[in-house]
């Protein structure tokens, strides 16, 4: 197959999992907001609520755009679009299975890195394009705390890259395959794969760290003025990033594909489920950080953590070889 | 009328309000704008911390709080003014409505102020009915509270685990008043109903459930870190600033002064019961939450006393006239609601209706406490300190 080809049928590929990832964790995660919360959740649409997310989806397709008046046009549109765009090239390097792949680069870890951080732009312009008191806010938090948890975050990556010395996914699972369980990263790097999960947790906007849409105090924070799909793509976004966070921690610390027995796609969507059911649980039981408080926790603990675990790596790294 | 496209995008063009603000907002802005690039920002009427319509202008540099202002009157009902125009009978069903959380207490406040103009006597089964009813709402009331305050910060399971317990309370407290929420119980000199069987064996039921309950609440939320964070530390109120503004209630029992009206000033049957007056040290959000807490479990033990000791009789008095008819003369009857203090101050020219009828509402005094305290917080403490205020903003306007 013509690589362009092949580029073209994962991109389709990946952006309807994405699409019905989306309506899958919307479900989770009411059922899972219910279960916690001692309630049935949506139980109305379809057996057992099945059918809600698809209601509310069309609910939001439907819905009017509206565009506040004094909004700067070209950048509140195009903030929805660019949070959700960069999702589709984050997956493309993460190998599902052993072949089951977008595109296998060297610098697949660099180009979700870079991709990812895109979504911080697109905070940024809708809530300085919204021209809106609330979503400034929102989007001045989301700068901050992205700028500081992009750090941590990275040098706990840096870590296992070390260690696997490449930085490509598959080279990573596959170093991950050679003594079963535990050679999976998370048992090397405990404190790499901690950092990396709690920087996650932060770069993602979820709770305990969603402060740049804190409901109690900026409303909905950058969002506030988007209806409709505007919000949806947001939506879809969050649940997106989810995905791409949980799939790179899976494929970093918990051996990707690779299980005890029958390894496959089907261990790889296991990891990252668990680790997105945890995310939920995190956001249904904690109250919200302070703001200060959440960049106390970057500098101060995971910022230095992290920095002793690099160099610690690094010199054990050095003195095996 | 069908208006084209043209035209609804000339009326959007020409706004038909003031864009500057209303009157509020630049009297805020124009008082004294602080230096420095400021920000002024419009909590409310309609925002999800303010519960209900609360509004509040601050001034923002960067996150923290330079200036905050609360603008009252969104839900102003003249309470007062229905008061004057309405007979003694007919204006209490309102007393259910001021404060839709602890409505038993103003009903209390509103009857005790009669009774004692008229110098009707209560029968001792109705005041120990009172007395089981409305420390039940005072739960009922507390509960909201806690679960609304943790939603506020950011946490928001809780809130529906409060309404579990609140749930059965409204069922236990619909058996004898009659409604899940703005009650009309207490008449002059008793009660409307007597406390049957069933209500009896399921207030037992739901305190024995209760306080298996209160130990799980400190165990989720009580002894979080984020929590903690969140409220110690935050708004300490000191006796002084307190004083000033009258705050009473728990948030002036969280500065350490043990003001509690059914101790200092013992009305109907409360000298006889044997409680604690829970007391904070500094003054804090978290001091203000813990002795809510404690107050959950001293409402608790007043509840089982008052069951083991109801004795029996009327539970209204029945010499009360048909015409509330109370003598020439002026009174004050004050009780402590979940929120502080609650005054009721009558004037009667000994016609069927009020010369004048003033509320003293709890929250009022307690609200105007947010814009010094929270003076110099970050936008996410300001939040913190208005929920731990415990503010009903209907009781607040009236």
């Amino acid at each position: 197959m013509h690589p362009l080809v092949h580029l073209l049928v994962a991109l389709i590929a990946i952006l309807t999992f994405i699409a019905l990832n989306g309506l899958i964790l919307v479900y989770v995660e009411r059922k899972v907001a219910g279960f916690i919360q001692r309630r049935p959740g949506p139980f109305e649409v379809g057996p057992h609520g099945l059918l809600q997310p698809l209601a509310d989806a069309l609910k939001l397709v439907g819905k009017q755009l509206v565009m506040p008046r004094d909004a700067d046009r070209i950048l509140f549109w195009a903030a929805p679009l660019l949070s959700f765009a960069p999702v589709a090239i984050c997956l493309l390097p993460i190998p599902f299975g052993p072949h089951l792949l977008g595109l296998n680069v060297n610098l697949g870890l660099l180009l979700v890195l870079a991709f990812s951080g895109l979504n911080v732009l697109a905070l940024c312009l809708a809530g300085w394009g919204s021209n809106n008191k609330y979503a400034l806010l929102g989007a001045a938090r989301a700068v901050a705390q992205s700028v500081a948890y992009e750090i941590p975050l990275l040098l706990s990556v840096l870590c296992v890259a070390f260690t696997c010395g490449s930085l490509n996914f598959v080279d990573i699972t596959v170093s991950q395959t050679k003594h079963g369980l535990l050679s999976w990263n998370v048992f090397s790097q405990p404190l790499a794969f901690l950092i990396f999960f709690v920087s996650a947790l932060a770069e993602t906007n979820r709770a305990p760290f969603d402060l740049p849409e804190a409901e109690s105090e900026l409303t909905a924070g950058f969002h506030t003025e988007y209806s409709g799909m505007g919000f949806g793509l947001f939506f879809l976004a969050e649940y997106s990033y989810m995905i791409v966070v949980s799939a790179v921690a899976s494929v970093l610390f918990l051996g990707g594909w690779s299980g005890p027995f029958f390894s496959g796609h089907w261990w790889m969507l296991g990891k990252i489920y668990a680790l997105i059911l945890i995310m939920m649980w995190f956001r249904w039981t904690y109250p919200r950080v302070r703001f200060d408080q959440l960049l106390n926790i970057c500098w101060k603990w995971l910022i230095p953590l992290s920095l002793i675990n690099l160099l610690g790596t690094a010199l054990i790294i050095n003195l095996v070889r | 009328m069908a208006f084209s496209k043209k035209k609804v995008r000339l009326m959007l063009d020409k706004p038909s309000f003031n864009l500057n603000g209303d009157y509020y907002s630049s009297r805020f802005s124009e008082l004294g704008k602080g230096e420095g690039d400021t920000l002024i920002l419009n909590l409310g009427p309609q925002h999800p911390s303010t519960h209900g319509v609360l509004r509040v202008i601050v001034e923002l540099d960067g996150e923290y709080v330079r200036r905050a202002e609360p603008v009252l009157g969104y839900i102003h009902r003249m309470h007062e003014k229905m008061g004057e125009v309405k007979t003694y009978v007919q204006y209490l069903p309102n007393m259910g409505r001021v404060d839709y959380l602890h409505a038993l207490a103003w009903n209390w406040a509103y009857v005790g102020a009669v009774e004692k103009l008229m110098g009707l006597e209560v029968p001792s089964r109705a005041e120990y009915i009172r007395v089981i009813t409305c420390e039940l709402n005072r739960i009922s009331s507390h509960l909201l509270w806690w679960g609304a305050y943790v939603l506020d910060l950011g946490g928001f399971t809780p809130i529906l685990y409060a309404f579990d317990d609140r749930e059965i309370l409204m069922d236990i407290l619909q058996i004898p008043t009659g409604s899940r929420l703005t009650y009309c119980y207490y008449r002059f000199g008793g009660v409307s109903a007597d406390l049957t069987e069933t209500f009896l064996t399921q207030t037992r039921s739901f305190i024995e459930r209760f306080k298996t309950r209160i130990p799980m609440y400190h165990d989720l939320v009580t002894g979080n870190m984020i929590l903690r964070g969140r409220c110690e530390d935050i708004g300490a109120l000191p006796v002084e600033m307190a004083r000033r503004y009258g705050a009473t209630g728990p948030v002036l029992r969280g500065s350490g002064v043990a003001y509690d009206v059914r101790r200092m000033e013992p009305y109907s049957v409360y000298d006889q019961f044997d409680f604690d007056i829970p007391v904070g040290k500094n003054g804090d959000a978290m001091d203000r939450y813990d002795v809510r807490m404690a107050e959950l479990e001293q409402s608790v033990r007043i509840i089982e006393q008052a069951m083991s000791r109801i004795p029996d009789g009327p539970f209204i008095n029945p010499d009360v006239p048909d015409r509330i008819l109370p003598p020439k003369g002026e009174v004050y009857f004050a009780v402590e609601g979940a929120r502080g203090k609650i005054g009721v101050y009558l004037i009667s020219d000994g016609t069927a209706r009020p010369y004048r009828l003033k509320l003293r509402a709890p929250g009022y005094s307690n609200l105007h406490v947010f814009a010094e305290l929270a003076q110099g917080t970050i936008l996410a403490d300001a939040v913190s300190i208005l929920g731990s205020l415990d503010l009903v903003i209907p009781e607040i306007d009236r």
